[in-house]
């Protein structure tokens, strides 16, 4: 029974990384740019989520949303400040190195908003554990609610991108910016819409992450970042089907990782994981290899 | 004739100004015109100077994204001090100690450096920094786990804890886990650090002014063409990617030898350290090796000369970071300022031909 | 003697045939041209010759050795080098260091000797600078010495493309449409240079050429290519008269 708790524990970790991921590889999809602050828009949702209940005593549903437009806000904001001016930079680095100042920026802003000391978050998840085999198997109500969300999360995405216009306009833009500022396609409102989505999709991950972990500081976010970032080059960055992929198989190893191998060698294993898989397959699960043509 | 002038004479600028600075840093020191905390801050600057001087190998002359350069100083600053802890009373000699630590750190790094390069290097861009990140902590992790304990018998090895080591009640351990290495011998200097950063400055200014270093350029602007005219691409990627790794290695081992109790956290050796050296690099400008000094140097003192600013410190300091981004590469503020500067020249041209 | 012999060359992309039994004989110190409409195979070829991408089947075989199946280095060190048809220079690097990273093969010290500035690496670096010089100073080129290689103009990037491949010290030199995006005048000064550097240096040229009025003013000998295959072959005025190629560049 121990093999499918930790089996649904992994999916469920890495359901919530699959959520993060999906910001990352729609961001680098269409604005080829890694994102290094995405993994503090979840912390940033988490806070307002719990300010919202603490001090504001509004219901869990009402934080959430609040959270969703507060990050979407913040998630635009940022892509119109500080990445925007630097699209069309001599170096692909400089936008980089400007995500990473963006994410001690929303670090710092939260320790001098929110105090260093770790607060205790309050899971938002009204649904009650599900009790199987005859109570040797427990799935708490968060792991429902948190592969739940995910399923729910991939399929609308999917079909918003397959079937919506603005989807469409998304793929367009990934595919070849130029070209699809030639078809009349607005570009600056293609990717302000992705960050957009992004976030809101960082401020659902950092509520179901902070209900299953109950811890929340400034730093909370940085780790799944990363490693949601590591998932998404897993299944092939610019993939959507691949940041799922990629987030739940991370979940699942490092799950893994922790009950059968050792659980300080959790980290090592998930990224040694990672670089097998990447000389194997240097593009990710379902990223594609383009040579370069000569 | 004339460009290996102008090369030679740049790199005597270089040179010349870690001088000065190093003149200018000692007078304060001995003068008292030097807080305590900035003293402390000395060694460190040292290792960081060489990490961005190293990584811009990296990233500015082979055209490589490394996300993981604090793993090789990770590599460098664990075996080096390993080996100065075991030797202390083998060899009493502080400074043939030393020299043989550095050698024994920067080769230990640069073997990594090959070992992670072969499979590694034939990725490209964002997937080869994404597997230096992970090889970064994964040696952060490593060191993490690991206990080595030294009695009678020899060396014992263990990754649980230090009973599981299996020692003689007299022995002694020597890397305890997460507490990391204790009691190794403090022999870094300012003056040590400095002297390693000249050297760091000799080796990577004259590889890059040398066929090798024109090798590796030519690469990082355009593989197929270098194939095409006979460059072994695999060697002098792998080159330049072994030497930035060792000096990353004599980093580490600076900042090792300034320590009471060298532990592997994720502020020291993890991706936020390899990050903040490629913000040294970046800011310093992509390829340009003084910049990349003068980058670590202001970006080390800035929040110690910020201190005033108590709790608002870090926040005023990433928010001069994004500025300083912006400033230096969005094309509007590039335009901008070259026009700006257009105006200024003309301006003086003027008053020129008035007098 | 030929200097390359190619026979029964050909490679499929997926299901596209895109060049077959081709073959191809040139002699020593020739200036031989390939021509066909676009997408007739001609830069495949050039890949194929250089290693670029492995031919299916066929023989490669330069001063009377096999070099199929070997890397684009091997074959440079072989004898042969090439320019592109969309430029490939080392763009910030200087004209003088796109020409030295030419000479790499054939001047040569060690890094040590390099980092540690021995006396052989003045010495060499001495001899490299004069030879690059020297052949830059055939292209018109040696005023721009220091110029970044980016911010030279259209044409003489071309030209820069060309000496960085002599420098290689080639037996066959394969040049990739030389005079694209040139004007007449230029086109024309450049291909008297072609000559003139083929006279000195005692070089053989393939040179692919798109518009046949070029050709026929400087190469001696032709293969026309269409759809991957030879259409036509042989000396320069017989193989513009024959009526195949006439209907293949028309089309009736």
């Amino acid at each position: 029974m121990s093999f499918i708790s930790y089996l649904v524990n992994g999916i469920s970790l890495g359901s919530v990384y699959a959520i993060i991921a999906l910001g990352y590889t729609m961001v680098y999809g269409i604005a080829k740019m890694l994102n290094f602050a995405h993994g503090d828009v979840i912390m940033i949702g988490a806070y307002v989520v719990l300010t919202a209940m603490a001090s504001a005593g509004v219901s869990p549903v009402v934080a959430v949303l609040l959270a969703v437009v507060f990050c979407t806000v913040l998630g635009m904001l940022i892509e119109r400040v500080a990445y925007k001016p630097l699209r069309n930079a001599a170096s692909p680095l400089a936008v980089l190195i400007t995500a990473i100042g963006v994410s001690y920026l929303l670090q710092n802003v939260a320790l001098l908003v929110f105090g260093a000391n770790t607060k205790s978050f309050t899971s938002v998840v009204p649904i009650p554990p599900l009790v199987l085999a005859g109570g040797n198997l427990t799935i708490s109500g968060e792991t429902i609610m948190t592969i739940g969300a995910c399923i729910v999360i991939m399929v609308g995405l999917t079909l918003f991108i397959q079937k919506s216009k603005a989807g469409q306009a998304m793929r367009a833009v990934s595919e070849d910016k130029g070209a699809a500022q030639l078809m009349g396609i607005n570009v600056n409102g293609t990717i302000a819409l992705t960050f957009a989505i992004g976030s809101a999709l960082a401020a659902i991950a950092g509520v179901l992450l902070c209900s299953a972990y109950p811890t929340l500081t400034p730093y909370t976010g940085a780790m799944p970042g990363i490693k949601a970032f590591v998932a998404a080059v897993f299944g092939g960055i610019g993939s959507i089907p691949g940041a799922m992929i990629g987030g739940i198989l991370l979940g699942v190893i490092e799950i893994f990782g922790k009950a059968y191998i050792s659980s300080q060698m959790a980290d090592a294993i998930v990224f040694g994981v990672l670089i097998v898989v990447l000389l194997v397959k240097p593009a990710g699960i379902l990223g594609k290899n383009i040579q370069e043509k000569v | 004739m004339k460009k290996m002038n102008k090369i030679t004479k740049s790199n005597l600028i270089t040179y010349v100004m870690v001088i000065v600075i190093y003149i200018a840093a000692q007078a304060m020191v001995m003068t008292g015109n030097m807080s305590s905390l900035m003293q402390g801050l000395l060694v460190p600057l040292c290792a960081y100077v060489i990490l961005a001087v190293s990584l811009n190998l990296t990233v500015g002359i082979l055209g490589e994204l490394s996300l993981g350069h604090a793993g090789f100083m990770c590599v460098g600053a664990f075996i080096s001090a390993f080996f100065s802890k075991c030797m202390m009373d083998v060899i009493p000699m502080a400074g043939l100690r030393y020299f043989l630590a550095l050698v024994i750190g920067a080769a230990a790094a640069g073997v990594c450096g090959i070992l992670i390069g072969i499979p590694v290097l034939r990725l490209k861009g964002d997937y080869l920094a994404i597997v230096t990140l992970a090889f970064g902590e994964i040696i952060k992790n490593i060191m993490n786990i690991l206990f080595i304990g030294k009695d009678a018998n020899g060396f014992h090895f263990s990754t649980k804890d230090v009973m599981s080591l299996g020692m003689e009640p007299e022995g002694k351990v020597i890397i305890n886990g997460p507490q990391g290495i204790t009691g190794t011998p403090k022999d870094s200097t300012f003056t040590i650090g400095v002297i390693l950063i000249l050297l760091t400055l000799f080796i990577v200014l004259n590889l890059i002014h040398s066929r090798s270093g024109r090798a590796i350029m030519s690469i990082r602007d355009n593989r197929i063409a270098a194939e095409s005219i006979g460059i072994n691409v695999t060697k002098y990627k792998l080159m330049a990617f072994s030497i930035s790794a060792a000096l990353a290695g004599v980093a580490g081992v600076i900042y090792a030898h300034n320590l009471a109790t060298l532990t592997a956290q994720p502020k020291n050796f993890g991706y936020n350290m390899s990050i903040m050296i490629l913000v040294f690099v970046v800011l310093g400008g992509i390829g340009n090796i003084r910049g990349s000094i003068i980058a670590a140097i202001v970006l080390t003192l800035l929040p110690e000369l910020l201190r005033g600013l108590s709790d608002y410190r870090m926040l005023i300091y990433a928010v001069v970071l994004i500025a300083m981004m912006l400033f230096n590469w969005s094309p509007k503020a590039i335009e901008w300022r070259e026009k700006y500067a257009e105006k200024f020249k003309f301006r003086k041209k003027a008053k020129a031909e008035e007098v | 003697m030929a200097l390359l012999e190619v026979e029964n060359l050909g490679i499929s992309f997926g299901g596209l045939r895109a060049v077959n039994e081709f073959h191809l004989h040139i002699e020593k110190g020739s200036l031989y041209g390939l021509i066909g409409p676009n997408g007739a195979g001609k830069t495949t070829i050039f890949n194929l010759l250089t290693g670029v991408y492995r031919p299916n089947e066929g023989i490669i075989v330069l001063d009377g050795e096999n070099i199929v199946g070997k890397k684009t280095i091997e074959i440079n060190k072989a004898g042969i080098a090439r320019t592109f048809q969309n430029i490939r220079l080392f763009k910030d690097l200087s004209v003088l260091d796109n020409v030295k990273a030419g000479l790499h093969n054939h001047h040569s010290y060690s890094t040590m000797e390099g980092i540690l500035r021995l006396p052989r690496y003045y010495k060499v670096e001495r001899e490299m600078d004069e030879r690059a010089m020297e052949l830059l100073k055939v292209f018109d080129l040696d005023k721009e010495a220091e110029t970044l290689a980016s911010n030279l103009p259209y044409g003489k990037q071309r030209k820069l493309e060309i000496t960085r491949a002599m420098a290689t010290d080639p037996k066959l030199l394969l040049l990739d449409e030389p005079a694209a995006g040139m004007n007449p005048n230029e086109t024309k000064e450049l291909m008297e240079t072609i000559r003139f550097v083929r006279d000195t240096f005692h070089l053989t040229i393939l040179l692919i050429e798109h518009d046949m009025k070029l050709v026929s003013g400087i190469c001696e000998e032709l293969t026309v290519l269409n759809f991957g295959q030879v259409l036509a072959e042989g000396k320069t005025s017989e193989v513009l008269n024959n009526p195949e190629v006439i209907k293949a560049y028309l089309g009736e």
